[in-house]
């Protein structure tokens, strides 16, 4: 695996490399925004930031040329108040100079050229070592489903992936597609966004250097709540990536406590589009439920993962996300209780 | 076109007219600066209704999670401001200048086929009609969202029955396609106009370059206007016959789409801005006072923008999984197409260089552009760069590149043109007063509000969102830029007003106020209906500078 070091990706913006810390600290003013694609945490980010900045200096320095000699022409050839009637020096043209304003620009582009096909081949042609780690990635409107295909089960709207050391990595290969229309996935801190669409597969992989939460959002507009289509992505320590694992490997918990609960989910329409994994609740046209008091937030990151929250958006989704596929439907307050006591049990 | 010489003749003796006689007039007319004026009419018109769309998802967007729209209206009225933007709006301003000017600018006395002319007006403003009666009509059968709401390029599958019911989409198909007709039927008028309806002595290179612009444009609108059509009769065969050509359930292709969608609406870009060109062309000149420089380069380098935007439209699709090869194929294209590009841009400048400039409102807007357009090309080459488009594509910041082309570019010579020839089409001048308020006004909104929108986009906020969480670090950016749209809202309003006042009472412009150089300045103010008394006969390429400078005329150097 090619996974590309911060040096060699630097390595393609040469001669500004050494600027690279200071413009690092000068995104970091924007730590307050979470999604800043200046500053990157692996390495597809990575590579990108490395030749964007090489990109944003050329143009910059483009413009300050270009821009500069406009200025001053618009500034030296103003006509003055005092100025006679005659008409300046009528010039028609001059082939040399047509010339070398043909020539530098495609020189300049050669340049970003060649800068461009390497991180191309770069992010799209690494190899994948043996001990990467797949997840299949689902898009639905408006949520993300994920399967871990190897590791045997489903859950939905929060990405656990392991931290990869740069000196023993372990990416992971996201393979996607979408089930209705197209969405888009985009954690601007990990990589660059790739489309979910139907009837075609994507691959895109990640390798985040520093634990933490990651966050994103769907960047194909997919219909009413496109907007409300937010992506959480967990990097956990490898330790704790195998708690989780570990965890959501199990059935659904059983607690008898709240066993009236499950009784109501388990006769109400909820199993015809919610799977909870040991019990007849089978559906998948929505969210795997098995392990949901797990999760931090509901509906793909729309709210916290409260009881409140949870008895409202069972009470009434759109009150919380106008337009989410799950329908209203009219539970007495009694069952809103039992079914929200029995989702808070399955930890 | 011989009915001019009829029409002469009985406005010779004027019998009071009747307004509906003036109505009756106006809806026959066959003659192309009428035409070119409803052109204008309407497409001023469509530009204030999307201006209000704009604004009030401005207003929804000043603050994180807002409730002023809802995501339904929201999402109704980003489609119908793009729609609205690109198709009656843009197409038709840019054709009414063209109808207007060709002519004038040949010395012809109409267009070629003047009732294919109406026709074709006709037939897009019944397009613009049909858009916005989906507000009406869009619910159908089925009450589902009364607008389109399905984005400008409406990608597929969501165009589809089961994600799209009602009817709303099938407005936004029908009347796309019923204003691609009429497009195509201007597109053939100006090619032969031009082609075959220039005065004496006018060769191919001696044509104004706003004319060479509105071939190439009018070229590109011939071809790309062709898969855009196809592509909107599959949609309708799929939504009403039961087809599967973007119908994924069924196997179809929602990548087929794209393709079909993009090889239309890269050009269509091109056809957006040429016409901007065109209108630099002439004007950064007369205020230069000095001949455009490198008359053969600005001709080559058109028709190669032509030739080669007709090869770049995937790199609207860098993340939809090209794979290396189409990826670095598009990176390529792209960055070849901003070759002759900067090719223009240093020849406008070279034409500033050494003259002696006067700073009137057409001038002003035409620096606007200048500018702008600098730095809307250059947000295009990071754009092209194909990694760096995974992150910015689909982000606020593409957001912020095209409206720096079509607004800070595209709308800045539509302005500037407003200001240059309203004298010839109305024969008064428009308030230079005015005008310096409208051009610093807007100038002061444009940047408050573009400028800044390039940064949520860096900061990962993407485009399309009705409303965004408060945790991103947006809010602060998306409230100046509300503060911007407002203040361009203004600056439009100063406008719109200095239009209408300066009808009654701008000063009387006379044939040639800007002391200029081309043919239409030869004629009265607004020109009579069969435009020249005598047919004009021209030497070189400024026929009216060798009228003023018989000691050195033109036809000396060119
Ligand atoms: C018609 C199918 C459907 C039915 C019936 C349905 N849901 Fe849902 N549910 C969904 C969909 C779709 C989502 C995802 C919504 C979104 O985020 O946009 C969802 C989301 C959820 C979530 C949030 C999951 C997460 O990971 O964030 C919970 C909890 C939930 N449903 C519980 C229930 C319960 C309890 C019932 C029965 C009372 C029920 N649902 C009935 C389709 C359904
Ligand atoms: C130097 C020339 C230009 C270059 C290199 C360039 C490059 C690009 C690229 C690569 C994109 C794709 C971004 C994305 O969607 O991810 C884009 C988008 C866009 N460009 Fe440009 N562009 C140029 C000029 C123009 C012009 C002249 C116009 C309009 C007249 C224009 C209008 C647009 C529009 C409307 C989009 C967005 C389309 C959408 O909705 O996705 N661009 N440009
Ligand atoms: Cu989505
Ligand atoms: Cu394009």
């Amino acid at each position: 695996m090619s996974l590309v070091s911060l040096e060699s990706a630097s390595a393609a913006s040469a001669g500004i490399s050494s600027s690279l810390t200071q413009l690092r600290s000068l995104a970091a003013w924007a730590s307050g925004a979470p999604a800043n694609i200046f500053a990157p945490q692996a390495t597809p980010a990575h590579t990108i930031f490395g030749l964007s900045l090489l990109v944003i200096a050329i143009v910059t320095a483009i413009f300050l040329a270009v821009g500069g000699l406009l200025l001053y022409a618009l500034i030296r050839f103003r006509s003055r108040p005092g100025d006679d009637a005659a008409e300046p020096r009528q010039i028609y043209g001059s082939n040399q100079v047509e010339v070398l304003w043909t020539v530098i620009p495609v020189l300049i582009l050669v340049v970003l050229f060649l800068a461009t096909i390497r991180v191309i081949s770069e992010t799209e042609r690494a190899r994948k070592p043996a001990n990467a780690l797949d997840v299949i990635v689902l898009g639905h409107q408006f949520w993300w489903e994920y399967r871990y295909p190897k590791q045997g089960f489903v859950t939905a709207n929060e990405l656990h992936i392991p931290v990869s050391d740069p000196k023993a990595p372990r990416p992971t290969y996201l393979t996607m597609s979408s089930v209705d229309v197209d969405h888009s996935f985009w954690v601007p801190r990990l990589a660059g966004k790739m489309d979910l669409i139907p009837n075609k597969t994507n691959v895109m992989w990640l390798d985040p250097q520093t634990s933490g939460l990651y966050l994103g959002q769907c960047a194909q507009y997919c219909g009413m709540e496109h907007a409300k289509m937010l992506i959480r992505v967990y990097v956990d320590t490898p330790e704790q990536f195998a708690a989780w694992v570990e965890a959501q490997q199990q059935p659904a918990v059983n607690d008898p406590r709240v066993a009236a609960g499950k009784e109501i989910f388990l006769h109400t329409a909820c199993v015809n589009c919610h799977t909870v994994r040991g019990t007849s609740a089978h559906g998948v046209f929505g969210p795997d439920l098995t392990h949901l008091a797990s999760r931090d937030t509901i509906a793909s990151g729309v709210v916290k993962n409260t009881p409140a929250n949870l008895r409202q958006w069972i009470e009434d989704p759109d009150s919380l996300k106008m337009g989410s596929l799950m329908p209203k439907m009219n539970l007495s307050p009694h069952d809103l209780d039992q079914i929200t006591a029995y989702m808070e049990s399955l930890r | 076109m011989n009915s001019t010489g009829t029409a002469v003749l009985a406005s010779a003796q004027p019998p009071r007219k009747l307004w509906l006689d003036h109505v009756q007039e106006w809806l026959t007319t066959v003659d192309h600066k009428r035409i070119g004026l409803m052109y204008i009419g309407y497409a001023l018109i469509f530009l204030v209704v999307a201006g209000v769309e704009a604004l009030l998802m401005r207003i929804q967007l000043s603050a994180p999670d807002n409730h002023f729209l809802s995501p339904e209206v929201f999402n109704c009225m980003f489609t119908m401001h793009g729609t609205t933007m690109v198709f009656f709006v843009g197409m038709p301003i840019l054709f009414g200048f063209g109808n207007y000017l060709v002519p004038l600018m040949i010395g012809a006395r109409d267009m070629a086929f003047p009732r294919l002319n109406a026709f074709s007006f006709w037939i897009s403003a019944f397009g613009g009609l049909l858009l916005y009666f989906s507000f009406l009509g869009g619910s159908g059968l089925y009450g589902a969202g009364s607008a389109p709401d399905v984005g400008w390029f409406a990608y597929a599958p969501l165009t589809a029955k089961l994600f799209s019911p009602g009817h709303s989409t099938d407005y936004w198909t029908l009347s796309i396609l019923l204003s691609g007709i009429g497009s195509v039927g201007t597109a053939l008028n100006l090619i032969v106009t031009i082609f075959t309806m220039r005065c004496k002595g006018m060769t191919m290179t001696r044509l104004p370059l706003l004319c060479w612009l509105y071939v190439v444009t009018s070229w590109l609108t011939f071809l790309a206007l062709g898969p855009l059509t196809a592509a909107q009769i599959m949609l309708c065969l799929d939504r009403f016959a039961g087809s599967h050509f973007f119908d994924v359930q069924a196997g179809g292709s929602a990548v087929l789409w794209m393709h079909f969608f993009w090889i239309f609406g890269h050009p269509e870009v091109y056809i957006l801005v040429l016409p901007a060109f065109a209108f630099a062309n002439e004007i950064i000149p007369v205020f230069s006072r000095k001949p455009i420089f490198g008359y053969p380069a600005m001709v080559a380098a058109s028709v190669l923008i032509g030739f080669i935007s007709l090869g770049v439209w995937a790199h609207h699709m860098f993340t939809v999984g090209l794979g290396p090869e189409g990826n670095a194929f598009f990176t390529l294209a792209t960055m070849i197409v901003s070759v002759p590009t900067g090719i223009k841009i240093f020849n406008w400048l070279a034409t500033i260089w050494g003259g002696k400039i006067r700073f009137a409102t057409p001038m002003l807007f035409s620096i606007g552009f200048l500018f702008q357009f600098l730095i809307a090309g250059l947000t295009g080459i990071m754009l092209s760069v194909a990694p760096f488009d995974w992150q910015l594509g689909n982000s606020y910041f593409v957001v912020a590149h095209f409206h720096y082309v079509l607004v800070g570019a595209i709308l800045y010579m539509i302005f500037a043109a407003f200001y240059y020839w309203y004298p010839k089409m109305f024969g008064r001048m428009l308030s230079e007063k005015l005008g310096k308020w409208h051009f610093w006004l807007f100038t002061f909104g444009f940047h408050l509000t573009f400028d800044t929108m390039h940064i949520p986009g860096l900061l990962g906020m993407p485009r399309r969102v009705f409303t965004y969480p408060a945790d991103r670090g947006w809010a602060m950016l998306n409230q100046i830029e509300t503060v911007g749209g407002f203040i361009q809202a203004i600056a439009l309003l100063l406008f719109v007003w200095n239009m209408i006042q300066s009808y009654r009472t701008g000063k009387e412009a006379g044939p040639d106020p800007w002391d200029a150089w081309t043919l239409e300045w030869a004629t009265s103010s607004p020109p009579p209906h069969y435009n020249f008394a005598v047919d004009p006969v021209v030497h070189s390429r400024r026929p009216l500078w060798d009228r003023k400078h018989p000691e050195s005329p033109d036809t000396h150097y060119e």
